[in-house]
């Protein structure tokens, strides 16, 4: 029985995963923009997921972060810099900047997190805005290149599609690696139950603050793929909005799943999209979609899931036993 | 530098109504209510739409009271707070986000995106007050948070109620033990909250105008305001808004207008550091 | 009896069809605005004025006989956003682009449209925008690199003024108007006495009113929103500021008239568009609007109804549909009101797409704005 189950998720993810290379061949400019859109917020949910998911914390500077790492990209690759020196200087900046955050803040009490990175986000965005010697202000960095990997230009949509298709790959394996080692174990052990984690000799503090920078790290990965694929940014976008807009991305999804960001992410970046048709109502029908889903399940798609999963696997356990128990029964 | 405190003061009497209704929630039943800029730009809509249909100011704000504790008290907390409620603070956090976006779009879609002047109903003019011209809207803003204010002191301090509703918001287990109707009270704290929201509409809308997008500054500086103040007091979350008020106006006066939203930030992360639980708050146990 | 319906009804079809096919299908247009987030005023103002004009052109037949069709997408005020459906648009291939609004969202969509080779008509102000040799960008209204020397000059010549303090909002509109004004006050040797930058939204503007008292200009020149300038024009009158005050369009409007009270009296300013001025052609626009969506328009309703006609002058002119021989017509083209009265006033397109046209100084006095002199066209 686990075994078919297992079949089963190994040939989903294999279509899954063919479907995402083969199909955006055939798509326009428009939907590989929207994919490549997708593929980004889902690096910055991954990120996020970490702090909340596995170790609890809520931040509310995931979009400054983003912010930070799109302009690393865009300051360094303007100054004819590869993309990948801004994508060091990005995961450098925002762990350190993580690190700092976190410490003080998670020093005097559990949910103070959430107001220290809530007052950074609004920082970030006034330094983004003001310092325009450093980010050009309000005008924005414009005609930001695509970077060429191998030799091999990425200039067009499809090319760049999969260089954030490939990042997204490679961030889930990064994060997939650290979740399956001890210290990710720590990182769920401390959110299942931190009175324990702390007996045992789990240095929470450390590990919260760990999990919270290298978090806050991905969002700035997934900020230096921002800054090309749109190939213009300015300090808007990145306001308190998109925080709270990866925040739902993470609780829709699932908080604490694997694949939750990758569907809160489809949630929040292609649901809109469909619901376009609808003209001036689109929005409005966004909200109540997320109020309802939420509603029926607090704990994200995947909670669904995993409680369909659940209860079907009691019953097959039941009837199971039921069946071991006729077995042993004396036949009459 | 008196008319900034008075001008901070006035702002900050409006952040404190808002906070308080914002703390009131929290304590009575842990909801963070990321609509609550929303709620307030949204009663002075339903007074401009009672207007229209041709009812006078008067009947207009009782009109838009009546609606406002209807829809953003009652029904707030039997559509969205009561299922969501027992699953934790997060996703009804995230549900209220989702909740101030469609508030904003539908009114933009059903009203308009223009701003819409709208009735004061303190007399326009100024006064002289200690030789400065003073704004008569200012004052009476003022005057008329204060008087909210201290007569929701009054009611959760002085009568039996407010007892009660005190007594829920520390430790609701315990009070329904000793035979509180738990359930009215926290349904209580979401109609003060909703008279509180209409009240402040009522308010700033002259200042601010009706506009869709009016709430988002307001709620983050209620929100501010409320965690400055300690998040768990009501004179917490006064003192809060008024410092916010002041703060951010001398501020733009001495620091740089450019970075004058980063006060309140700076003070917000310095407070955390120094005073955790908030200037007036009380030391909160920890959950662990 | 029943193929005499038969018969009847092939006649009609075949007559439908006839007529389509002489009218054509219809041309296709496509709207990104900002009809979402911090610009939705603007991008709605835009899109109405656009649906004003097609109304008003497929009534009169349409556009060589064909009627004009637009979608409108929103671009949430979010230059990423605006870039998608920029390329949503562009890959339904409309036969001209229209929008968006905001400067960093025509930066970020530009150069889609013209290497997709299809004309593009915005309401983006940034002097910038239009200096960077695109051949298929084109403006509605008045860059800043053209208003604000005239506003300068004013200051200098007629206010005579040494010292300004400049109060200006921070986005890309205020920053922008602020960056070039403050170029021309250094060209005219005039000081800046305070350089203030406020946010969208601000309610409370007695800080920035105690900094202009402290710094005494001789002048101030305000670049904010309409609702922002009400409020500042209100302190400024409560703190006893009474030096000139000089604004453009947004400082002088009807709107601000309206919020501010007699707090307006005495301001100035340039006016480019505005649905204020003393033409009879604007005057009945204003009227057509305001019955057909309850409001008066800004300027952004204005340059929405005006890009409709810069399309249907520019199209009757090549006499056929062409999307990509658009551009190069509407290069250096003049549109008489005369001749095309929806333009309003006579306006010509330079080699940038710059529009050139009539603006006026104004004041308000009494509640009323007083045109005090009518800035010629230039060409």
């Amino acid at each position: 029985m686990s075994m078919f189950n297992r079949y089963w998720r190994i040939a989903l993810g294999v279509v899954v995963i063919a479907a995402l290379i083969i199909a955006p061949m055939y798509l326009n400019r428009y939907g590989l923009f929207i994919l490549s859109q997708w593929a980004v917020m889902t690096i910055a949910a991954m990120g996020l997921n970490l702090t909340l998911g596995y170790a609890g914390q809520v931040s509310l500077a995931q979009g400054a972060f983003v912010g930070i790492g799109a302009y690393s990209a865009a300051i360094m690759t303007a100054n004819g810099m590869p993309l990948i020196a801004g994508l060091g200087v990005a995961i450098v900046l925002c762990f350190a900047i993580g690190w700092i955050l976190g410490y003080p803040a998670l020093r005097v009490q559990h949910h103070y997190l959430a107001f220290v990175t809530l007052a950074f986000s609004t920082l970030a965005f006034l330094v983004f805005r003001n310092e325009s010697w450093l980010t050009n202000g309000i005008y924005g960095i414009s005609n930001i290149p695509r970077p060429t990997i191998l030799g091999y230009p990425t200039n067009r949509p499809l090319p760049f599609y999969y260089v954030c298709l490939g990042s997204l790959a490679l961030v889930s394996f990064a994060t997939w690696w650290l979740i399956r080692s001890p210290w990710g174990r720590a990182f769920v052990a401390l959110r299942e139950n931190p009175v324990r984690a702390l007996s045992l000799g789990i240095d929470t503090r450390r590990y919260t603050l760990m999990a919270f920078a290298i978090g806050s790290a991905l969002g700035g990965v997934a900020g230096t793929l921002y800054a090309p694929l749109t190939q213009y940014i300015d300090p808007v976008p990145f306001n308190l909005s998109l925080s709270l807009d990866l925040l739902m991305m993470v609780i829709v999804g699932g908080s604490g799943f694997f694949f939750g960001p990758f569907l809160g992410a489809m949630i929040a970046v292609l649901l809109p999209e469909w619901l376009r048709f609808t003209q001036g109502y689109y929005l409005m029908l966004y909200a109540v979609a997320v109020i309802l889903l939420l509603i029926y399940s607090p704990s994200g798609i995947l909670g669904i899931l995993d409680r369909y999963l659940t209860e079907r696997r009691t019953k097959a356990a039941s009837a199971l036993r039921a069946v071991a128990k006729s077995g042993l029964e004396p036949a009459p | 530098m008196l008319d900034l405190l008075i001008a901070g003061l006035a702002t900050g009497a409006i952040y404190a109504i808002v906070a308080v209704g914002f703390t009131l929630l929290w304590q009575t039943s842990q909801t963070i209510n990321f609509a609550q800029g929303e709620f307030v730009m949204l009663p002075a809509f339903l007074m401009l739409a009672a207007m229209h249909v041709g009812a006078p100011f008067w009947l207009a704000i009782v009109i838009g009271m009546l609606l406002s504790l209807l829809l953003l008290g009652l029904g707030f907390k039997m559509l969205l707070v009561d299922p969501m409620l027992r699953h934790g603070v997060l996703p009804l956090a995230i549900a209220t986000m989702a909740l101030a976006i469609g508030i904003k779009e539908a009114v933009k879609q059903f009203f308009s995106a223009e701003a819409s002047p709208f009735p004061s109903i303190v007399p326009a003019g100024d006064i002289s007050i200690l030789g400065r011209q003073v704004a008569l809207q200012s004052v009476g803003v003022l005057a008329l948070a204060i008087a909210a204010v201290v007569g929701l002191t009054m009611l959760l301090n002085r009568t039996s109620i407010g007892h009660q509703m005190q007594a829920t918001a520390q430790n609701p287990t315990v009070a329904r033990i000793i035979g509180i109707p738990v359930e009215r009270m926290i349904l209580m704290t979401f109609l003060i909250n909703a008279f509180l929201v209409a009240l402040a509409s009522l308010l700033i809308t002259p200042i601010y105008l009706a506009k869709f997008s009016s709430g988002e500054v307001l709620g983050q500086a209620a929100f501010i305001a409320a965690i400055v103040g300690g998040f768990n007091q009501v004179r917490g979350a006064i003192a809060g808004g008024l410092l916010i008020g002041v703060v951010d106006n001398l501020a733009a006066a001495y620091v740089s207008t450019q970075y004058r939203a980063a006060v309140p930030m700076v003070l917000l992360i310095l407070i955390i550091l120094l005073r955790p639980q908030g200037l007036l708050g009380r030391a909160e146990e920890r959950t662990v | 009896m029943k193929s005499g319906i038969l018969a009847g009804i092939l006649l009609a079809t075949m007559t439908a069809a006839a007529a389509l096919a002489q009218s054509g299908a219809p041309i296709k247009l496509a709207n990104v605005a900002e009809l979402s987030g911090g610009g939705a005023t603007v991008g709605t103002n835009w899109k109405n004025g656009i649906d004003l004009a097609i109304e008003e052109v497929n009534a009169k037949g349409g556009v060589l006989g064909r009627k004009l069709e637009v979608t409108h997408a929103d671009s949430q005020s979010n230059p990423g956003v605006a870039r998608a459906q920029v390329q949503k648009a562009l890959d339904g291939e409309p036969y001209v682009l229209l929008g968006p609004g905001y400067s960093g969202s025509v930066k970020v969509t530009a150069p889609l449209a013209a290497e997709a080779g299809i004309a593009q008509i915005m309401g983006g102000e940034a002097a910038e925008l239009t200096q960077g040799g695109n051949k298929f960008l084109f403006r509605t209204s008045f860059g800043q690199q053209s208003s604000m020397p005239k506003v300068a000059k004013y200051i200098n010549d007629e206010v005579k003024a040494k010292s300004v303090a400049i109060v200006w909002v921070n986005n890309d509109f205020g920053r922008g108007g602020r960056d070039v004004i403050t170029k021309e006050f250094a060209k005219l040797g005039i000081k800046v006495a305070a350089d203030l930058s406020t946010e969208a939204g601000q309610a409370d503007f007695a800080a920035d009113v105690s900094k202009i008292k402290a710094a005494a200009p001789d002048a101030v020149f305000i670049y904010l929103n309409e609702e922002e300038s009400a409020r500042i024009l209100k302190e400024l009158k409560r703190q006893g500021v009474t030096v000139p005050l000089i604004g453009e369009t947004t400082l002088v409007g009807q709107k601000v008239v309206e919020l501010a009270g007699d707090a307006a009296n005495g301001a100035r300013g340039h006016v480019g568009l505005t649905t204020d001025a003393p033409v009879d052609l604007i005057k009945a626009f204003r009227e057509k609007f305001s019955k057909k969506y309850n409001y008066v328009p800004d300027h952004n309703g204005l340059k929405g109804y005006l890009a409709i006609y810069m399309i249907k002058a520019t199209t009757e002119k090549m006499g056929k549909v062409d999307s990509k021989a658009f551009a190069d017509n509407l290069h250096g083209l003049t549109i008489k009101a005369a001749s095309e009265p929806g333009i309003l006033m006579d306006a010509t397109f330079d080699k940038n797409g710059d529009i050139d046209r009539q603006g006026f100084l104004v004041e308000i006095v009494d509640g009323k704005q007083i045109i005090k002199q009518v800035l010629p066209k230039l060409n």
